[in-house]
């Protein structure tokens, strides 16, 4: 068994078992930091299949962003961490479905795929680089899917952004536009009101003055 | 047993079936099915990269590219259709979204 053999075997037990974890665990904050270790061993398998840019690209957006974003979301909703009991017979059944898939699958490949071994794999040239390959094959061939996937980004932000938006009716805001076009005539009015002096007025003569000062409420 | 392209297929293969299962045992949590969902899409990655490889042929590759694009994405979007949930419901059970009768 030579040294390739064995890393491959160490990273494959390390996905399944990330994987297998990522479905057993109780809590969803410990499935999700069972899907990175998933990831990152699922990373280095692809390095031994030499698709480095991948594999880098598997870590940065997966590890690095998509399970921050889950963690984050598992984290902020408050979700009851014991999600009930599983039931035998679902259990059941769930195990065997995945195992009829996993043995049909791996029946048709080892029979198949058996004598494909690595090192009949085409032989790479020497000065070869897997991100200049890919770029080239990206930006040229596949360059119509690329701007298609572009606009796939585009419409997962703006979706994301205007499904989670909301304003709060319990806050009170402070209009900024308005504020500024505010003018002191409408906050501030003067009143002229006269002096009275009830001893030394005679009755009835400043009550004429009077009714242009405070308006009747 | 020397390394083989049947290796790998049956990794993936392994991951899939595992995949699988998590969405049979995880029918509560919205959340951790949305996980199987990038584990499935993961398998179908290795698998991807493997007849890459044992091809020769670097177009493998670049639709594991795409694929992990749609997947950021798709899990983006579900996970905003979650929180929009949670607000609206107080619950990710998936056997508790049944106002559409279904």
């Amino acid at each position: 068994m030579s040294a390739l053999t064995a890393l491959f075997y160490v990273f494959a037990a390390m996905t399944v078992f990330g994987a297998l974890r990522v479905i057993t665990a109780r809590n969803p904050v410990h499935s999700a930091l069972y899907l990175v270790l998933t990831f990152a061993s699922a990373a280095a398998i692809w390095m031994i299949l030499k698709a480095e840019f991948l594999a880098i690209v598997l870590v940065l957006v997966y590890v690095g962003a998509v399970m921050v974003l889950f963690l984050f979301v598992v984290m902020m909703l408050d979700i009851n961490m014991d999600s009930g009991g599983r039931g035998f017979w679902r259990s059941s059944v769930a195990i065997f479905v995945g195992i009829a898939i996993a043995l049909e699958l791996a029946a048709v490949l080892f029979l198949y795929f058996k004598g494909a071994s690595i090192a009949d794999a085409p032989p790479l040239p020497a000065d070869y680089n897997n991100t200049k390959a890919l770029g080239a094959l990206l930006y040229t061939e596949y360059v119509y899917p690329f701007e298609i996937a572009a606009v796939v980004l585009l419409v997962a932000i703006v979706s994301a952004i205007a499904l989670t938006l909301r304003r709060r009716k319990d806050v009170r805001y402070n209009d900024p536009s308005k504020a500024v076009r505010t003018r002191a005539a409408d906050r501030l009015r003067m009143v002229t009101v006269p002096p009275v002096s009830r001893s030394t007025a005679p009755p009835g003569a400043p009550e004429a003055d009077a009714t242009d000062g405070e308006p009747a409420k | 047993m020397t390394l083989s392209l049947a290796h790998f297929l049956a990794l993936g293969a392994i991951l899939f079936a595992l995949s699988v299962v998590g969405i049979f045992l995880n029918r509560r949590n919205v959340i951790v099915m949305l996980m199987s969902i990038e584990l499935m899409l993961l398998a179908v990655n290795i698998n991807f990269i493997a007849f890459s490889h044992f091809l020769g042929d670097a177009a493998g590759q670049v639709f594991v590219f795409f694929i992990m694009t749609v997947a950021a994405a798709e899990s983006a979007i579900g996970l905003a259709i979650l929180v929009v949930l949670f607000r609206k419901l107080d619950t990710v059970d998936a056997q508790e979204l049944d106002s559409l009768k279904g």
